[in-house]
C-alpha cells in the first residue's frame, strides 16, 4: 500500500513538471511574441531568435480567421466522432472517410455542375443542391458502415468494433482510389463575392461562409438532441441503452439515426472543405479526420459543444502556434510543425484536464 | 596435435602417382585460367573495360543480360513514373541484342515515390546477382535510400527523372549528402534548375526580393535551396525559406511566415496537391496580393494547369524541343520514338523525362556492350568496367542533347526551359510558351 501511494505521487511529480516545462516554453516563445509586437527591436523579442519576423495585424486577423475556419470544419467532423462515442462508447474511425467521401461527391457535382454552366448562373442553387447530395451520400454511407460493420458486432467488446473502424477506413479509402482513380480532383472557380475579401474586417467571403454554416449546423444539431424526441431518446440511450430498451425505446433506430446524424455533418464539412481548399484526393480524409477526433478529445469526447469548442481551439493553435511561440523561439522551418503543435495541443490539455475542457469525470467503472 | 601430423604424413604417403598428377594438372589449369583475366589471353577478352574487382557476372549461352526498371509507376506519381518505364522497353527493343545476348528487363518494380518504396525495390533487385544495372529511380527521394543499396552490390543505377544535387554534387567539387559511386543521371541537376529560376526572376522579372516553399521532399527542397542559393549570388535577397508537410491543406501560416518579407516572387517547387493550396491561399494572404507565383516541372501537369488559380504563373521545367537529335546507339530521333510510344500505348507521354530514359538505357547498354567478352559462348560482364565505361562517356549524341558524365555521374546536357502560363482554357498552348531558357 505505501509502494503504491509513493508510485503515485512519483507519477504525480513527473507530470508536474511536465506541466510545468510546457507552461514555461509557451509562456516564453508568446512573450517574446509579445515584446516583439510591441517594439520590434526590443531585445528580448530577439533574444532568441534574431530574424524573427514581425507579424502585421492584418497578418494576424488573417491567421485567427484561417485557423477558426478549419477549426470549425474539425469541429463538424469531431461531432461525428462524438456522438458515436456518446451513445455507443467506442471511437468509429472510419468517421474521416466519410467526410472525404462528402467531399469528392461534392467534387464531382459541382464540376459536373460547371461544364453544364450551371454553377456560374445560379450558384447558390447549386450550392444548395451539392451540400443536400453530399449530405445524403454520406449518410447513406454512415449507415451502410453500422449496418455491415458495426451491427454484428453490437456487444462485443469495444476493441472490436474499434479495430474493425480502422478497416472500414482503409475500405472506403481503397474504393475511392478505385473507382475515382488517384487524381487530384479539383472544384470549380467560386464566385467573386466568396473569393474577394468582404469589406467587414477584410475576411474572404468563403470563411464567413464556412463559420456561419458550421455556426447553423451547430445550432440545429443542438435542437435536434436537446429538444426532439428523438434527441431525448439518444440521451437515453447514451445513458444506458438496457434502460432505455426497456422504457420502450427502439436502440438499434437510435443507434442508426445517430450514425445518419453524424454522417450528414460529415457531409457539410466536405463540402466546406471543398468551399475552403478547392482539391480532393482519397487520402484528404486521413489527417482532418485524426485532427478532428483529438478535436473531440480535447473537448470532452461525448459533449456535443465541447467537441466544437475542441476543433476550435485546434484549428487555431495550429494556425497560430507556430509562427506566435516556435519562430520566437527560434525553431526553424516553424510552418512544418504544424501537427506537431495541433497533438502537442491535445497533450497539454488531457495534462491538465485528462477528460478534456468539457468532459466529465467518469467513476473509473464506467471508463474502460 | 601431433597424431592429426602423424595420420597427415600417413595418409600423404598413400597417395597414388596419378592423383599427384591430376592434382598438379588442376593447379596448372587453374593458374593459367587465372592469368587469362589478367592478360589478354586464349580467350575473347580482347579489349573489354574494366579490372574486375566488382566481380565478374557471367550470362551463360542462351540467357539474358538482366537489367531493372524501378520507377514510381503507381499511386498518385504514376503520371511521372510510367512514361519513363515505357521508354526504357521502346530502347531495348531498338537497341537490339548486346554482344549478341539478348536484354531482360525483368517484370518493373516500382520506387512508389518513397524512401520506403526505393529500398524494399533495392533489395528485391540486389537479392539477383546477375542484374547488371537498374535504370531508376523516378523520385529522389526513392533514390536516396535505393542509390547505396544497389550501388554497393556492384551494380549501376542511371536515373532519367532525379534531379536533387544531393545526390550527385553541386558543380563546384563537393559530393552531395546523399552521392554514391556507381550512380548516374540523364536527367538535369537542380542546381541549373535553381539557376535558371533565379536568373529569370532577377533579370527577366526585375525582382530583387523573393521567398521559397519546400515541402520537405529533398527533391523540393533541393531545388529551393539551388533557387535560394543562385539568387543570392547573382545579388537578390531571399527573405523568406521555409516548409510545408505533405498532407497539409491550410497553408496560411507558412504563407504568413514569408509574407513578412514582402517578396516580389514566391517559388513554390512542389507536388499537387499542395500546391493547389499554396496558389489558391497565397493572394488571400496580407503581403501577398501582388507577389509573382513560380513554381517547377512538378506542377507541370493538366490538372494544376486548368486551375483558375494558376493563371499567370510561370513554369521551369527541361526543355523538351529536341528537334532532330539523334539516338547514337540507335539511330532513332524524338519523333520516331514517339510515334512508337503512341503505338504501343494510344497515348503521348504523360511527364516530361522519356527521353532521359531512352538515353539513359543505350547508355547502360553500351557500357555493357564495352565491358563484356564472349568466352565459350557464354557472356562475361565486368561490373567495374561497365563503370569505366559511364565514367569516361563524353559527347555522346543522345535524345535529350550531348550527353557527358562528370566525377559525380551528372550525364545530362541541361537546359531549362520557363514556360508563361496565360490561360486555363489553353493548357497546350501555355506548355509551348517558352518565354526564357538557360543556359
Amino acid at each position: 500500500m505505501q509502494l503504491t501511494t509513493k508510485q503515485r505521487t512519483r507519477v504525480d511529480w513527473f507530470l508536474t513538471v511536465l506541466r510545468v516545462i510546457a507552461f514555461l516554453v509557451i509562456g516564453a516563445g508568446f512573450l517574446a511574441f509579445v515584446a516583439q509586437a510591441i517594439n520590434s527591436d526590443n531585445p528580448f523579442a530577439r533574444w532568441a531568435n534574431p530574424d524573427a519576423i514581425n507579424l502585421t495585424g492584418e497578418q494576424l486577423q488573417g491567421l485567427v480567421v484561417t485557423g477558426l475556419a478549419q477549426g470549425a470544419m474539425y469541429g463538424l467532423i469531431a461531432l461525428g466522432y462524438s456522438m458515436v462515442y456518446g451513445v455507443l462508447g467506442f471511437i468509429n474511425f472510419a468517421h474521416g472517410e466519410v467526410f472525404m467521401v462528402g467531399a469528392m461527391t461534392g467534387a464531382i457535382t459541382s464540376s459536373k455542375l460547371a461544364e453544364a454552366g450551371y454553377w456560374e448562373s445560379s450558384f447558390v442553387l447549386c450550392l444548395l443542391l451539392v451540400v443536400v447530395l453530399s449530405m445524403v451520400v454520406c449518410t447513406v454511407t454512415a449507415v451502410i458502415m453500422e449496418r455491415v460493420a458495426y451491427r454484428p458486432l453490437r456487444g462485443k467488446p469495444r476493441l472490436i468494433p474499434l479495430i474493425t473502424s480502422i478497416g472500414v477506413s482503409f475500405f472506403l479509402q481503397n474504393c475511392v482510389l478505385v473507382l475515382l482513380g488517384s487524381t487530384v480532383k479539383s472544384y470549380p472557380d467560386l464566385p467573386n463575392w466568396l473569393t474577394d475579401k468582404r469589406t467587414f474586417l477584410e475576411i474572404q467571403g468563403s470563411k464567413i461562409l464556412v463559420l456561419v454554416v458550421a455556426a447553423l449546423a451547430m445550432a440545429g444539431l443542438w435542437y435536434l438532441v436537446e429538444k426532439t424526441k428523438t434527441g431525448k431518446a439518444m440521451r437515453a440511450v447514451a445513458e444506458d441503452a438496457e434502460i432505455a430498451s426497456l422504457m420502450g425505446i427502439d436502440v438499434n433506430r437510435i443507434i442508426v439515426k445517430t450514425f445518419a446524424v453524424g454522417g450528414a455533418m460529415a457531409g457539410v464539412a466536405g463540402i466546406l472543405w471543398g468551399l475552403l481548399f478547392r482539391s480532393v484526393v482519397h487520402t484528404t480524409g486521413f489527417l482532418p479526420g485524426i485532427k478532428a477526433f483529438s478535436s473531440a478529445v480535447v473537448g470532452g469526447i461525448g459533449n456535443l459543444g465541447g467537441s466544437m469548442a475542441g476543433g476550435l481551439t485546434i484549428g487555431v493553435a495550429e494556425s497560430l502556434g507556430p509562427l506566435m511561440i516556435l519562430e520566437p523561439l527560434g525553431v526553424s522551418g516553424p510552418s512544418q510543425l504544424r501537427d506537431a503543435v495541433a497533438f502537442a495541443v491535445l497533450i497539454i490539455v488531457l495534462l491538465v484536464r485528462p477528460s478534456g475542457i468539457f468532459g466529465e469525470r467518469l467513476p473509473s467503472e464506467e471508463r474502460t | 596435435m601431433s597424431r592429426y601430423k602423424i595420420l597427415g604424413l600417413i595418409r600423404l604417403g598413400r597417395l597414388s602417382i596419378p592423383f599427384v598428377v591430376a592434382l598438379l594438372a588442376v593447379f596448372a589449369l587453374l593458374a593459367t585460367s587465372c592469368g587469362n583475366d589478367d592478360d589478354d589471353g586464349s580467350g575473347g577478352r580482347v579489349d573489354a573495360l574494366g579490372d574486375g574487382s566488382l566481380g565478374i557476372v557471367t550470362v551463360a549461352e542462351g540467357e539474358s543480360i538482366q537489367i531493372r526498371s524501378l520507377n514510381a509507376i503507381s499511386g498518385p506519381v504514376a503520371f511521372l513514373g510510367l512514361p519513363n518505364q515505357r521508354a526504357i522497353e521502346l530502347a531495348i527493343a531498338d537497341y537490339g541484342a548486346v554482344m549478341g545476348f539478348s536484354v531482360d528487363l525483368g517484370t518493373p518494380l516500382d520506387d512508389l515515390c518513397s524512401p520506403e518504396g526505393g529500398q524494399a525495390a533495392a533489395q528485391t533487385i540486389v537479392a539477383d546477382e546477375q542484374v547488371i544495372g537498374v535504370i531508376g529511380t523516378s523520385c529522389s527521394g526513392a533514390a536516396v535510400a535505393a542509390a547505396p543499396l544497389v550501388t554497393e552490390a556492384g551494380m549501376v543505377m542511371i536515373s532519367p527523372s532525379n534531379t536533387s544535387p544531393a545526390l550527385t554534387s553541386d558543380f563546384e567539387g563537393n559530393a552531395g549528402a546523399n552521392y554514391s559511386v556507381g550512380y548516374y543521371r540523364t536527367a538535369h541537376n537542380d542546381v541549373v534548375q535553381g539557376a535558371a529560376m533565379a536568373n529569370f526572376v532577377f533579370s527577366e522579372l526585375g525582382v530583387d526580393n523573393a521567398a521559397a516553399i519546400h515541402d520537405g521532399d529533398p527533391y523540393t527542397q533541393g531545388l529551393a535551396q539551388a533557387f535560394r542559393n543562385s539568387f543570392e549570388e547573382l545579388g537578390g535577397t531571399v527573405s523568406g525559406f521555409t516548409g510545408i508537410n505533405k498532407g497539409d491543406t491550410d497553408m496560411v501560416p507558412a504563407l504568413t511566415e514569408v509574407a513578412g518579407g514582402s517578396p516580389g516572387a514566391l517559388f513554390f517547387p512542389i507536388f499537387q496537391p499542395e500546391g493547389d493550396f499554396i496558389a489558391g491561399q497565397a493572394p488571400t494572404v496580407s503581403g501577398l496580393e501582388s507577389t509573382q507565383l513560380l513554381a517547377a516541372d512538378g506542377l507541370l501537369v493538366d490538372e494544376f494547369l486548368a486551375l483558375g488559380d494558376s493563371e499567370g504563373m510561370y513554369f521551369s521545367g527541361p526543355d523538351l524541343r529536341f528537334g532532330t537529335n539523334m539516338n547514337q546507339s540507335t539511330g532513332q530521333n524524338a519523333d520516331q520514338i514517339l510515334a512508337a510510344y503512341n503505338q504501343a500505348h494510344g497515348e503521348a507521354p504523360s511527364a516530361a523525362f522519356w527521353g532521359h530514359s531512352y538515353d539513359a538505357t543505350t547508355l547502360l547498354l553500351d557500357a555493357i556492350a564495352a565491358a563484356s567478352w564472349v568466352e565459350d559462348g557464354d557472356l562475361y560482364i565486368d561490373r567495374a568496367g561497365v563503370r569505366q565505361h559511364l565514367n569516361s562517356v563524353s559527347g555522346y549524341r543522345g535524345i535529350t542533347g550531348t550527353l557527358s558524365c562528370d566525377d559525380f555521374g551528372d550525364c545530362a546536357s541541361p537546359k531549362i526551359t520557363i514556360i508563361h502560363h496565360e490561360s486555363s482554357a489553353a493548357i497546350e498552348a501555355s506548355k509551348n510558351n517558352v518565354v526564357y531558357s538557360y543556359p
